[in-house]
């Protein structure tokens, strides 16, 4: 080790100390922008709603589960309460039945709010090209990120996690398009 | 046998019965179709209903079949009652009296296919929005979805670009 | 919690009392309509599509005095996709992709339940090999989606550990589907007269591991779960259906059998070579929630004794049918014959037809008795496909198990029924 550069004096600390004098901070002080550090924090937590449509959602529950754990990406804390979500994972196909539903829950939840569309149902609404199907779910609530697969894997779904959060830290934090 | 058996009690009721590939069925009229089913549940032994539906065949008239199929436990047997049902109301006895886990089979089937099942409790809609026109499953209902465009084709004379937006 | 007592009022109603029909058109079991109204004032809750115990997208309109359940009404729906209609616009051999989507916690099963039905259809043979692969699979399939409702099930009531121990046993599953399949989920396997491949080199090796360690597996949860005060309160004399009333009712699988009726479509009717193996079919006694937590268990042991029979008698030779109206040639043949070529592609690209006629096939799957009622016109593709899907028959009988039980124990009964929504909507 090289020679040690020594604070001009020992840091005090605590209530004991009494006032911190100005120039203890040192080299404690970080400047930053609002954006980045807001940013920071919605991308580092993002939760989702608990709110599983069809064979997508098995997977999704996979990802949360033990081998894959999507509590590495700080995003496990699924709630069920839309009000306390900002990400909706649309995890299958959106029936027509179900579509003023899933509207309704991606209303509830509070800003800002984004939107993964799981799978090939989601975002195309894959193979059922029929009656029933709303042929993807980007006709309803905007959508951040198409995850492809039938169903992608937890690896795909983390992956698209972390795009997210990648996208998030690049959002400006005035305006954000509905 | 138990064709024969039907045959006999039931002489005018019975259209005509198949055995195809080990599967009975029977073509009853639609008059007496709950008649020949509480006799098949009481007699017979049918007592686990298994599951109802239609078929659609717009040339034919009448123009539905409705279909029925119930097992008895017991025998290890099963059988395919089936009726018919015509335009433009299309109407038939209901089975819930009978076995009464035809509920919800029937209701899909009306909702569906929409034939009417006369007596049946609870006749709405069980998969479709309440609001919903028409009965998908039948043949004339196009199943519409979305047009699949490549990108050399041109609908309503739209590029390809601008209908992807 | 609530106490003993008030676990025993609930019981009430299903007591062992006069035979009543279940559906029939009368009063329902309770008076219950506005001239019956109680003193207090009841309240509609409304429960879905989106709840967590819900597993999926099911709505139930609850009828509420105080915490107890005066009526409920199912809607169901939320997941319909429209599978009959997408099966009549597809050959038989696209088909098969389709009923995998259908029950998503079991897709071997759904597979081999449609190609059941064509091949009952146009009469195919299918080689003992294919019938074995088709068995592991199944078995595999059963394992998972039992382990799945142990998960989630207990997810509901408060055993939240109890889902990662249920993960960590279902991924082993998923390995060895994506071994053989490619995929870890919808798998795809069969075709029509076969499967479409021949089990891949060290498959039985990691499908013996797995056999190995899941009786240990097994016995954790049994552990964790059999014995526990909590659990016993939670489920045992909810939601019971005495055997008379589940086959009025319709229900099917684990439900009709934890009501002490002995029927299960691999006994009563063996299918792709059931009657070979020796395993039992777990019964239970008061049908109700835990006797079908019992039987569930007890299944997902039969099953790892029915795949350790097929890994010791596992035939050799073709894992498809020589059957070419139905069967591809193989590859081998497409370098060296135009004929084969042209064969090939003529089955890819129009498939096969089968006979005019219907027929119905059945299998067992996780949740009961799964059939195919296929119609066919003659042409290449299905005139008309009805499921008769076992969670449709399941959840019928909600509204009868719900009339006079606590708020609480809703959660409890539907999460013993193991219904899934694909299922149920189609």
């Amino acid at each position: 080790m090289g020679e040690l550069t020594l604070r001009p004096g020992p840091m005090p600390t605590g209530r004991a100390a009494g006032p911190t004098p100005l120039n203890a901070l040192g080299d404690n002080v970080l400047t930053t922008t609002l954006d980045k550090v807001i940013n920071w924090g919605r991308s580092s937590a993002i939760w989702p709603a608990l709110f599983g449509l069809a064979c997508c959602a098995i997977e999704m529950m996979g990802t949360v589960g033990p081998r894959h754990d999507l509590s590495r990406f700080g995003s496990e804390l699924f709630r069920a309460s839309p009000r306390q979500a900002d990400l909706m994972i649309v995890s299958g196909r959106v029936s027509i039945k179900m579509a003023p539903v899933l509207r309704q829950i991606y209303d509830q939840m509070p800003e800002p709010k984004w939107v993964i569309a799981m799978g090939a149902c989601a975002s195309s609404a894959g193979m059922f090209n029929n009656y029933a199907i709303v042929q993807s779910v980007d006709k309803i609530v905007p959508v951040d990120i198409y995850l492809p697969g039938c169903p992608p894997r937890p690896e795909a779904l983390i992956d698209a996690v972390v795009k997210l959060q990648r996208k998030i830290r690049g959002e400006p934090l005035v305006k954000r398009p509905a | 046998m138990l064709v024969e058996r039907l045959g006999n009690r039931f002489t005018q009721a019975l259209r005509e019965s198949s055995d195809f590939r080990g599967d009975l069925s029977i073509v009853v009229d639609p008059n007496a179709v709950v008649e020949v089913a509480r006799y098949l549940r009481d007699e017979e032994g049918f007592d686990y209903f298994l599951y109802a539906t239609a078929v659609d065949w717009p040339a034919r008239d009448p123009r539905f079949t409705v279909v029925w199929e119930v097992r008895s436990l017991a025998n290890k047997t099963r059988i395919r009652i089936k009726t018919t049902a015509g335009m433009p109301e299309p109407h038939v006895p209901t089975m819930t009296d009978v076995w009464p886990a035809a509920n919800w089979h029937e209701r899909e089937t009306w909702d569906l296919l929409g034939i009417k099942f006369d007596g049946h409790p609870d006749l709405r809609r069980l998969l479709m929005p309440p609001s919903w026109e028409g009965h998908p499953l039948r043949k004339d209902y196009v199943s519409f979805g979305e047009p699949v465009i490549f990108s050399d084709q041109k609908l309503e004379g739209l590029e390809p670009d601008a209908i992807r937006g | 919690m609530r106490s003993v007592a008030e676990t025993r009022v609930a019981q009430e109603p299903f007591g062992p009392g006069p035979a009543q029909e279940p559906f029939g058109p009368g009063p329902a079991q309770e008076p219950f309509g506005p001239e019956h109204e109680p003193e207090t004032d009841w309240v509609e809750l409304n429960m879905g599509p989106q709840h967590p115990s819900t597993h999926g997208v099911l709505r139930v309109r609850l009828k509420l005095d105080g915490e107890r359940v005066r009526d409920a009404d199912a809607d169901v729906g939320y997941l319909h996709t429209g599978f009959e209609k997408s099966f009549e616009e597809k050959t038989y051999t696209q088909g098969i992709t389709f009923s995998d989507r259908m029950d998503y916690l079991a897709p071997p099963i759904n597979n081999v339940g449609f190609v059941m039905s064509v091949e009952k259809l146009i009469g195919v043979e299918v080689p003992a090999r294919a019938q074995a692969i088709r068995v592991l699979m199944m078995e595999l399939a059963r394992i998972a989606s039992h382990e799945l409702w142990l998960g989630t099930a207990g997810l509901d009531l408060g055993v939240y550990s109890g889902f990662f121990y249920a993960w960590r046993d279902r991924e082993l599953v998923l390995d060895l589907n994506e071994s053989y399949s490619g995929v870890r989920m919808m798998t795809s396997f069969t075709r029509v007269g076969g499967v479409a491949w021949d089990l891949p080199e060290g498959w039985i090796e990691q499908l013996q591991r797995f056999i190995d360690v899941m009786p240990g597996r097994i016995d954790d949860f049994e552990a964790m779960l059999t014995d526990n005060p909590i659990w016993h309160q939670r489920l045992q004399g909810i939601g019971a259906l005495s055997a008379q009333e589940a086959i009025k009712t319709g229900v099917t699988g684990p439900m009709l059998r934890a009501s002490g009726v002995d029927y299960d479509v691999r006994k009563a009717f063996p299918y792709c070579g059931y009657e070979q193996y020796d395993f039992q079919v777990p019964l239970g006694v008061n049908g109700d929630c835990y006797d079908r937590y019992r039987v569930r268990v007890r299944e997902m042991r039969e099953s790892l004794k029915i795949l350790q029979q097929v890994v010791d008698t596992l035939p050799t030779g073709p894992w498809i049918t020589s059957d070419r109206k139905v069967a591809l040639p193989p590859r081998s043949e497409l370098s060296k014959s135009m004929e084969s070529v042209i064969h090939h592609f003529r089955l890819v690209s129009e498939g096969f037809k089968g006979p005019v006629g219907d027929v119905y096939a059945f299998v067992e799957s996780p949740r009961g008795e799964l059939g195919f009622y296929l119609v066919s016109d003659g042409t290449n593709k299905p005139y008309r496909m009805k499921v008769r899907p076992p969670s449709f028959c399941n959840l019928q009988p909600l509204k009868k198990l719900v009339q006079g039980v606590l708020l609480a124990d809703v959660i409890a009964i539907m999460g013993s029924m193991d219904f899934i929504l694909g299922d149920v909507d189609r």
